[in-house]
């Protein structure tokens, strides 16, 4: 893996892959939209169930997100690379965004099922919380101006937080059961027939593929502008 | 160690100092809840333990942005890490040092406040008790988020986003352990904020120091 660390060899991989990556991703977002929109109506939720294959994959994005900024983190601050420290900022918004996303979705959906746009929800209020997360990540790195030491604080936090979101998580859930009687709304639904699950499948490769490539297009993006920052210092450009 | 220790804690306390500041903060927080909820007493008794909790910890940011900050602009920050102790001892000393002038002295007006706000006495008694356990935990966490935000000019903006997401287990225990006797059922919230507490303070040292190297170029 350490021989693709190289910022050009990189580049080249990269520029290679990406075709294939976005037409992957949209390959699989059109396959599952298309098997999500003929799907039959749930039961229980009639149309409205089709929120799901847009909104659970975001969640999950989201903290694959999370988990590969820890990551490139700890490689960062390991082995003190800068593709890594590249990679863990390239990742960040990303993150915010598709947790937003899976936020939005979330309160759309909520508001024919439970009645409400927001429910203090385990799961709910844990994803707020690692909105914050991500944006408290994205402001310091925006706050510090020298890169290197900006890269290392933001991976330290990245750690940190990635050390504290289990135990947020479970002292979430733990506050909900203690407030259960007022919120919770959820009917035990339907297990997840097969007519559903091969079109949230497709929607959680197409997601994860969406998320690798425009990952990949932000490193290149940094890795580009470093560049020509560093010709423009030399006066060479 | 202990000498640090003894000057942070007297730079808080001598005039002009963030013991009083924070001290004042939360009282004031606390007063102006009920002015904004209503002074229905039964009300007041049930939301006590969250307004507190959520007034603590503020009043604990609120003097968290100078705890490295001022030794970093007029250097001395660079003479204590010249010092034969560890960076990690030095991280811990002064966030100890952090929470003895200001976690510490909430703890111990809060049963005060919990009185205006109508709390029983056993939920008050657990109040205490949680703040006492928990507070340390907030200096810790927050220990880091200044360390992190140490050479950014207006840090102290930053500090409540990057610190007050990992602070929410505290406040959740915290609260839910004087909720625990109002309602008169177990479910171990103190034992659960003890350990996200010792947990908080034996591991974030570490992270402290690791802000601080990187803030000081070493």
């Amino acid at each position: 893996m350490l021989r693709y660390a190289n910022p050009t060899r990189f580049m080249q991989l990269s520029g290679t892959l990406l075709p294939w990556l976005g037409g992957a991703s949209i390959a699989l977002l059109a396959a599952g939209l298309y098997l999500g929109f003929t799907a039959p109506p749930d039961y229980q939720q009639g149309d409205t169930v089709r929120v799901m294959f847009i909104h659970v994959p975001a969640a999950w994005t989201a903290m694959m997100g999370y988990g590969l900024m820890a990551v490139a983190s700890l490689v960062g601050l390991v082995w003190r690379h800068p593709l890594a420290d590249v990679a863990a900022k390239s990742a960040a918004p990303l993150g915010a965004v598709f947790t937003a996303l899976g936020l939005i979705t979330g309160s759309l959906w909520g508001r024919p099922m439970w009645g409400a746009w927001w429910v203090w929800d385990g799961r709910l209020t844990s994803f707020l919380l690692l909105l914050f997360l991500y944006l408290g990540y994205i402001a310091l790195w925006n706050a510090i101006e020298d890169e290197t030491r900006a890269a290392r604080a933001a991976a330290i936090l990245a750690l940190v937080g990635a050390v504290n979101l289990p135990i947020i998580e479970f002292s979430v859930d733990w506050w909900t059961t203690l407030h259960q009687g007022e919120s919770i709304l959820r009917s035990g639904g339907p297990l997840i027939s097969t007519v559903y699950l091969w079109p949230l499948f497709a929607m959680a490769l197409g997601y994860t593929f969406l998320f690798f490539t425009l990952w990949m297009i932000r490193i290149r993006t940094e890795i580009l502008s470093r560049r020509v920052r560093s010709l423009m210092l030399t006066g060479e450009a | 160690m202990s000498a640090l220790l003894l000057r942070d804690i007297r730079l808080a306390t001598r005039a002009g100092g963030s013991a009083m500041l924070a001290l004042a903060f939360f009282a004031a927080v606390a007063t102006l809840v009920p002015l904004g909820v209503g002074a229905d007493l039964k009300l007041l008794a049930r939301i006590a333990a969250g307004v507190l909790w959520v007034a603590a910890v503020l009043a604990s940011l609120l003097a968290l942005d100078r705890l490295f900050q001022a030794d970093f602009e007029d250097g001395s920050l660079d003479l204590i890490a010249l010092a034969p102790q560890s960076l990690e001892t030095t991280a811990f000393a002064k966030t100890a040092a952090h929470w003895l002038t200001t976690g510490l002295p909430l703890t111990v007006l809060s049963p005060l406040l919990a009185v205006l706000f109508g709390l029983p006495e056993e939920a008050t008694l657990a109040l205490f008790v949680s703040l006492l356990i928990g507070t340390p935990a907030v200096s810790a966490i927050g220990a880091v988020g200044a360390g992190l935000t140490l050479s950014i000019r207006r840090g102290g903006l930053i500090l409540p986003l990057i610190v007050l997401p990992l602070l929410a287990p505290a406040v959740i225990f915290g609260a839910g352990a004087v909720l625990e006797v109002l309602d008169g059922l177990s479910n171990g919230a103190l034992l659960l904020l003890t350990a996200f507490s010792f947990f908080a303070c034996v591991l974030s040292p570490f992270a402290t120091a690791a802000a601080l190297r990187l803030n000081l170029g070493s």
